[in-house]
C-alpha cells in the first residue's frame, strides 16, 4: 500500500509536469543555456586552452575536469532523466580502470595478462558496462531512496574488496605504470595529446546525452521519473527501461573511468573509496542535474578548489570546506551552480526592464 | 487538460483488491519463521563445518562464531536506530556512521577526563541522542517529504564530520579500557575455551536492549505510535498525534544508540577513522536485508551479517565481503522489501 502522502504527491507532480508542458514551459526554457553562436567562445577556449596554458592546467586542471566531469555526466543521466540517482559510477569507473591494468600492462606482473591495448579496452569498457547492469538490475527491484542506499553498498562492498583481494585486484596496492596505449604512433602521455582526447570523449559522451534527452528512450526514461504507475499502465517495461539506462550511464562511466587510470597511471582502493564515490555525487548536484553541462561546471568547481584551496586553508580541511559547499547548495540553490546562474539571469532581466 | 483529469483513475488502487492466499498476519508469521530458519541453517551449517574443525582439535571457529555474534550484536544497536529513523521518517540517514563515530570519540575523551568507562558509555548515548535531537529540529523537519534532499544533506554532514573528528582526534587508533571487573576471561563450559567476558556481556547487553526496544515499541503507547507511523506517518498526524514530538524522540533514541554503540564498540574492538564508513555499510545492508522500520529485521540482519563477516575473515580472507555483499543480493532478488518488511 502507498501511503497516502506518496499518492498526492506522485498526482502533483504529474499534475505540474503536464501543466508545464502544456503551458510551453518557460520553466524549463529558462534553465537552457544559449545554443549557437553562445558555445562558439567556449568551444574555442576549450580548444586553445591547452596550447598557452601550462602542462599543469592542461593535465591536472583541464584532463581531471573533463574526466570528473564525465563521469558525473553519467550520474546526472540517471539522476536528472531517471530519478535514479546512483552512487555506484565512480565504482562502475573505477572497474573499468582496475580491468584495463588487469587485461593489458602494468607493474604487477604476476596478475597483469599483458594482452594488446586493442583487445583490453573493449574488454575493459564490457566488463564495466555488464557490472553496471547488475547494479541496475539490484537497484531496480525496489524504487525511490532505496537506489541510493543499494547503490551505495555495492559501491562500498566493491571498496572493501578490491582492498582486502590480492588475487585479482593486488589488495591495497593496486596497480601502477599503466600507461594510455600508443595509438596511430602518438604519445598519449603528452599533457596535450591527452587534453584533447579527454576533450573528444568528454564531447562525445555531452553530444549523446543531449541527443538522449529527446529520443525515445530518454523521454520514457524520463517519463518514468515523473510517473511509474502510468508508464507501467501504458504498457512500457519499466525495470528494462531502468536497466538500459544503468547500461548506458556505465558505459560513460566506464570512458571516464579508462581516462582516469591513463592520467593518474595507477589504481587502487583509495580510486574507488567512499570520498571519490560521493564527491561524484557532489560535482553532479554542486553543478545541476537538469542540464548535461551542470557536472563539468560542477567538476571544473570542484577540481579548482581542490588545487588551489591548499592555498586558502590547510590542506587537511579541504573536506570540510568542500562539504560545507555542497551543504550550501543542497540546502539554498536545489539546482545547484545552474540554478544560481538562472536565477541571477533572472534577476538581471527583472531589474533591466521593469514589467508592466 | 484531459489526461490530467483522469489521472486519478489511472493511479487509483484497483478496487476490489485481489484476496490474499494467506493474511498478513500469516505472512508476517512465516516470514519471521522462515528467516529463523534461515539463520539457524546458517548456523548449523557452521556447526557442522565446526565439528569438523574441532575434531581436529581447533577451537578457532567456535570464537569466530562468538566473535561474529559480538559484532552482529554491535551491528544491532547501530541499524536498530537507522531502520527505525528511516521507517518512520523515510529520512535515509547517512550520518549515522558519524554519529557511531563521533559517540566513541566524546565517549573517549570523556572517560579520559573522567576516568570512568561509564561516564563515557553514558557520554556517547547523551551527546549524540542530543545531536540527533538537533539535526531532527534544526534541519530535517524543515525538509520533510524530500526524501533525496535530506539523504543530501546527510551525506554533506558526514563530510564534514568526518573531517572535523580527524581534525580533532586525529588518524591515531584509539581503544578503551574496560572496568577490570567486567574485562576479562571465562572459561565456557561444554567447549572448555577461553573467551572474552568482555565481549559476552555485550552480546547479552545487546540481547537486553533488543528485548526493551521490542517492549517498548509493542506495549507502550509511544511504540504503538511509532509503529503506527511506519505504517502510515498521515493517519497517524490525523489522529490528533503530535508526529514531531514522535519523530523527535525516534531520531533522538536512534542516534543515541549509534553512540552507545560506539562507545561499547570501541571498547571491544577500537576506534579509528574509516570506522564510520563500515558501520554505514553495515547499517545498509542489515536495513536492506532486514527489512525497512522492523526492529526485529535489524536483529535478524545483524546477526546474519556479522556471521557471515567473521565467518568470512577467518576463512576466506580475500573473500570475506564477498558474503555480505552475497546476502543482500540475495534478499533483494527473493524479498525485495526485505526479510521481516512489509511492502510499502
Amino acid at each position: 500500500m502507498a501511503s497516502i502522502s506518496e499518492e498526492r504527491d506522485r498526482l502533483a507532480r504529474a499534475t505540474a509536469a503536464g501543466a508545464a508542458a502544456h503551458t510551453a514551459g518557460p520553466e524549463r526554457e529558462r534553465l537552457r543555456l544559449p545554443y549557437g553562436w553562445g558555445y562558439l567562445p567556449l568551444g574555442l577556449f576549450l580548444l586553445v586552452f591547452p596550447l598557452f596554458a601550462g602542462e599543469f592546467w592542461a593535465m591536472q586542471i583541464g584532463a581531471y575536469t573533463l574526466i570528473l566531469g564525465i563521469v558525473a555526466l553519467s550520474l546526472m543521466f540517471l539522476a536528472g532523466f531517471g530519478g535514479m540517482v546512483s552512487l555506484a559510477q565512480m565504482t562502475v569507473a573505477g572497474c573499468a580502470g582496475y580491468f584495463f591494468a588487469i587485461f593489458g600492462h602494468s607493474s604487477v606482473e604476476a596478475i597483469s595478462l599483458g594482452w594488446s591495448a586493442w583487445l583490453s579496452m573493449p574488454l575493459s569498457l564490457l566488463v564495466a558496462t555488464a557490472f553496471a547492469t547488475m547494479v541496475g538490475l539490484l537497484a531496480s527491484r525496489t524504487e525511490g531512496i532505496y537506489t541510493i542506499m543499494i547503490t551505495l553498498a555495492i559501491a562500498v562492498a566493491f571498496f572493501y574488496f578490491t582492498r582486502q583481494n590480492y588475487e585479482l585486484f593486488n589488495g591495497y596496492n593496486g596497480f601502477a605504470q599503466i600507461a594510455p596505449p600508443a595509438f596511430f604512433g602518438l604519445d598519449w602521455r603528452d599533457p596535450t595529446l591527452f587534453y584533447y582526447l579527454c576533450l573528444a570523449v568528454a564531447l562525445v559522451c555531452y553530444a549523446a546525452v543531449v541527443y538522449l534527452r529527446r529520443s525515445t528512450f530518454g523521454l520514457s526514461v524520463q517519463a518514468l521519473r515523473d510517473n511509474q504507475r502510468r508508464m507501467r499502465a501504458l504498457g512500457y517495461h519499466v525495470a528494462g527501461h531502468q536497466v538500459a539506462a544503468y547500461a548506458t550511464a556505465g558505459f560513460m562511466a566506464a570512458l571516464g573511468g579508462l581516462l582516469l587510470v591513463w592520467l593518474n597511471g595507477r589504481i587502487s582502493p583509495g580510486t574507488i573509496g567512499v570520498g571519490p564515490v560521493i564527491d561524484i555525487l557532489i560535482i553532479a548536484v554542486l553543478g545541476g542535474l537538469r542540464h548535461p553541462i551542470g557536472p563539468f561546471l560542477g567538476a571544473l568547481a570542484f577540481v579548482l578548489l581542490d588545487s588551489f584551496a591548499i592555498d586558502l586553508i590547510e590542506r587537511e580541511r579541504f573536506n570540510t570546506v568542500i562539504g560545507l559547499c555542497f551543504l550550501a547548495v543542497v540546502l539554498f540553490s536545489p539546482d545547484g551552480l545552474l540554478g544560481l546562474w538562472a536565477r541571477a539571469r533572472d534577476a538581471l532581466a527583472r531589474s533591466g526592464r521593469p514589467r508592466s | 487538460m484531459a489526461d490530467v483529469a483522469r489521472d486519478p483513475v489511472l493511479d487509483r488502487q484497483p478496487l476490489a483488491p485481489r484476496p490474499l492466499p494467506l493474511t498478513r498476519r500469516q505472512l508476517r508469521v512465516g516470514g519471521a519463521v522462515l528467516a529463523a530458519v534461515l539463520a539457524a541453517a546458517v548456523f548449523c551449517l557452521g556447526l557442522v563445518a565446526g565439528w569438523w574443525q574441532l575434531t581436529g582439535q581447533d577451537k578457532r571457529f567456535i570464537a569466530t562464531v562468538l566473535n561474529g555474534l559480538t559484532l552482529g550484536a554491535l551491528y544491532f544497536l547501530v541499524a536498530s536506530g537507522f531502520t527505525l529513523v528511516f521507517g518512520l521518517m523515510r529520512n535515509v540517514n547517512l550520518a549515522h556512521g558519524s554519529l557511531y563515530l563521533a559517540g566513541a570519540y566524546i565517549g573517549w575523551s570523556v572517560a579520559d577526563v573522567t576516568g570512568s568507562w561509564f561516564a563515557g558509555v553514558v557520554a556517547g548515548f547523551l551527546s549524540m541522542a542530543l545531536a540527533g535531537l538537533v539535526l531532527q529540529l534544526v534541519v530535517f523537519r524543515r525538509m520533510e517529504g524530500q526524501d533525496l534532499r535530506q539523504t543530501l544533506v546527510t551525506i554533506g554532514i558526514s563530510i564534514v564530520l568526518a573531517d572535523l573528528m580527524l581534525w580533532q582526534w586525529g588518524g591515531q587508533t584509539y581503544q578503551f579500557i574496560a572496568p577490570d571487573w567486567i574485562d576479562g576471561t571465562v572459561r565456557l563450559p561444554l567447549v572448555g575455551m577461553g573467551y572474552s567476558s568482555y565481549r559476552l556481556i555485550l552480546l547479552l547487553a545487546a540481547a537486553v536492549i533488543g528485548v526493551a526496544l521490542w517492549l517498548f515499541l509493542n506495549r507502550t503507547k509511544v511504540g504503538t505510535m511509532i509503529r503506527a507511523g511506519v505504517d502510515d506517518r498521515d493517519m497517524l498526524a490525523a489522529s490528533g498525534v503530535n508526529v514531531q514530538r514522535i519523530f523527535c524522540i525516534v531520531f533522538a533514541v536512534g542516534a543515541g544508540l549509534a553512540g552507545f554503540a560506539g562507545v561499547v564498540g570501541a571498547t571491544a574492538l577500537s576506534i579509528a577513522p574509516g570506522e564510520d564508513v563500515r558501520y554505514l555499510l553495515a547499517s545498509l545492508v542489515v536495513v536492506i536485508v532486514g527489512g525497512m522500520g522492523s526492529v526485529a529485521g535489524a536483529a535478524v540482519g545483524a546477526v546474519l551479517i556479522g556471521l557471515a563477516e567473521q565467518l568470512g575473515l577467518v576463512y576466506s580472507p580475500t573473500y570475506g565481503v564477498v558474503y555480505t555483499f552475497l546476502i543482500m543480493v540475495g534478499v533483494l532478488v527473493w524479498r525485495p522489501q526485505g526479510l521481516l518488511g512489509r511492502r510499502g
